[in-house]
């Protein structure tokens, strides 16, 4: 810095640029009383947090080529064991063989779209002690990761989702769907599946605010997300009463399984409505349990300290 | 709730009160297989202060002294045991997300940039997540660009920064929003002299304005030195002086220092009250006085009476040795 060196101490404050020069930095209204921001501010605060997710995680492109192979190689892999338990005609969970085929292959696409994996962001960052960057703005972290989240959501649709599905459509055929809403509708879907996603992995990094560690609770929703989503086969293989206490005792089937059972359109058009419904239900729970459980977890921070 | 008269009452120009501020801390510790000792450690023990809008300050003490606790509890992110705190007119922790917008924080060994973004980038989030008008936002990066020579690496992803070049950018990203009061938590630590000067070049021209409140804690005094006309020092958690440099040394008898080079070794006939020989070198030739009060011309008036003088200097007390010698009581 050649030219700030040249005006190096001691400063001797230049009362008249010095002032010029601070009007600029401190408000120009003395001690006004802030008003939150209003709801355009809000919407565009969240439309900035939502871009700047998605392009922190497009600056990573070879991590997005290398998922995108594994994905193609799970595809195939996934879709042969599939396949073979509906031959004869037989119909393994209700689904024929083009549903099963998109089962597969957008459920390889949305995969890191909504995120089942492990996401240890949060939890990092209190065992760092950079959360109080956080905590030291005037906006709920919450609202600001999950801006964020949406973005990486975004940018996996692009990125993770599209090719696995033209190369599942390349090699096998797959199931067009027949009514006119399903479409729309699995994007909702699919919204609330990562917004459950989100909620659910953030409430286990808020774990690291009395565990300090959050690796043993990030097990065990890798484990469970992973089985009661629907990643690892669909639920409707599983017994009726075992379907009936995940769908409606847990919030795992829409993060997965009601997106892609949208999609290829497996239950009637009021189950399929009813299922979005269902995810509606679970976010409207989840998201003030998340709020709760934040607020007790800042609480914990502020009085015992970092 | 708080009620809005003590709102109000902060509409002086006292920026940051704080009254007999204290925080303790739990501490568990096992003795044998069950049993826990739980101990009660007083990092904060009755602060009191007081800054006036426009101030800069520089909060100093050893480690562990309770600075950071301190500066935790100013800005919200950790709650006092017992004790008065306002910032602003706002009470810290309860109204943190308020209070937000009315500080800038900047702790030197943390970030609040994003990591894997441009800075400009992470300047344009941080106008969004502030809800700052934009026209304000443009103005003041204009200026920090210009003074902070931010231009070069705008565009660098910020875990490419060097720290110098992303100590400019955590400053400026404290200042977006236009703060009414700064805190500073080592800002220059672990940078090397060039981009310290500048850094301090930079406070210096905002603290010179006197619209911004700057606390500024630092291992480094020569910040204090050329930044902070008021300095607090703080100890065990306690506030053991509030005042300016020159205070301090005369509170601690920081003593000026005279040496003298003779053309022969001999004894100089200075018998006079605050004058101590501190040290003899070159064999007797070059002597080192210690003044408490005395003005070092009259010393050297009496030792040039008796000739033979070939060289005399004068050394100030360093703010380190008074510091140092502070911290040691």
């Amino acid at each position: 810095m050649p030219g700030l060196a040249c005006s190096s101490a001691p400063p001797t404050p230049h009362a008249a640029r010095g002032r010029d020069f601070t009007m600029s930095f401190a408000s120009a209204r003395p001690l006004r009383p802030d008003r939150p921001p209003d709801r355009r501010a809000r919407l565009y605060r969240f439309g900035a947090l939502f871009g700047a997710g998605f392009r922190r995680w497009s600056t990573y492109r070879q991590a997005a080529l290398a998922g995108l192979f594994t994905n193609v190689v799970f595809g195939v892999m996934i879709y042969s064991l599939l396949r073979a338990l509906a031959d004869d005609g037989r119909r393994p969970g209700g689904y024929d063989t083009t549903q099963l085929a998109t089962y597969v292959w957008v459920g390889q696409g949305i995969l890191s779209v909504v995120h089942v994996w492990s996401w240890n962001e949060l939890a990092d960052r209190v065992r760092s002690g950079d959360v109080t960057a956080d905590l030291l703005r005037p906006i709920d972290p919450f609202e600001a990761f999950l801006a964020a989240d949406l973005g990486r959501a975004a940018y996996a649709v692009l990125a993770r989702m599209v090719v696995p599905i033209l190369a599942g459509g390349l090699m096998f055929t797959l199931y067009i769907p027949h009514r006119l809403h399903t479409v729309p509708l699995f994007v909702l879907s699919l919204t609330l599946g990562t917004v459950l996603s989100f909620a659910l992995r953030y409430l286990v990094n808020l774990g690291a605010f009395w565990l300090l560690d959050a690796r043993g609770l990030s097990a065990v929703w890798l484990l469970a997300s992973g089985v009661f989503a629907g990643t690892f086969f669909p639920l409707r293989f599983l017994p009726e009463w075992a379907q009936a206490v995940l769908w409606f005792g847990t919030p795992f089937p829409g993060l997965f399984q009601i997106p892609l059972d949208v999609l290829v359109e497996r239950p009637g058009p009021a189950q399929q409505i009813g299922s979005v419904v269902l995810q509606l239900v679970w976010v409207a729970i989840l998201i003030p349990l998340v709020s709760r459980v934040q607020r007790a977890a800042t609480d914990r921070l502020v009085i015992q300290g970092g | 709730m708080i009620d809005t008269a003590t709102e109000t009452m902060i509409e002086t120009d006292t920026m940051i009160e704080v009254r007999d501020l204290r925080k303790e801390f739990t501490i568990k510790r096992k003795i044998g297989r069950v049993r826990r000792e739980t101990r009660t450690v007083s990092a904060v023990d009755g602060v009191e202060l007081s800054i006036a809008r426009g101030e800069m300050v520089g909060y100093i003490g050893p480690n562990g002294a309770g600075k950071s606790t301190t500066l935790k509890m100013m800005t919200g992110i950790l709650t006092p045991t017992s004790g008065h705190i306002r910032v602003c007119g706002l009470e810290p922790v309860p109204r943190r997300r308020r209070l937000a917008r009315r500080i800038g924080v900047v702790f030197g060994q943390r970030s609040q940039l994003w990591w894997d973004l441009p800075l400009r980038e992470s300047f344009r989030l941080l106008g969004a997540v502030y809800t700052v008008p934009r026209a304000e936002h443009e103005a003041r990066l204009k200026r920090c660009r210009a003074m902070l020579e931010l231009d070069e690496f705008m565009d660098t992803p910020v875990r490419q920064l060097s720290l110098g070049q992303r100590m400019r950018g955590e400053i400026t990203a404290a200042l977006l929003h236009g703060p009414d009061v700064l805190f500073l938590d080592e800002p220059t630590i672990g940078l090397d002299v060039v981009s310290k000067q500048s850094l301090r070049a930079f406070l210096a021209e905002i603290g010179a304005g006197g619209e911004v409140t700057t606390v500024l804690t630092t291992h480094d005094l020569a910040d204090i030195e050329h930044l902070c006309r008021r300095l607090i020092v703080i100890d065990r958690g306690c506030v053991v002086h509030d005042g300016t440099l020159e205070a301090l040394h005369a509170r601690y008898g920081s003593r000026r220092r005279v040496v003298v080079d003779l053309d022969e070794a001999r004894e100089p006939d200075v018998r006079m009250p605050g004058v101590a020989v501190e040290g003899v070198e070159a064999d007797g030739r070059r002597i080192t006085f210690a003044l408490d009060g005395v003005p070092a011309g009259e010393l050297i008036a009496r030792i040039a009476r008796d000739g033979g003088l070939r060289d005399v200097s004068v050394r100030e007390p360093t703010i380190e040795e008074v510091v140092a010698r502070l911290y040691r009581q």
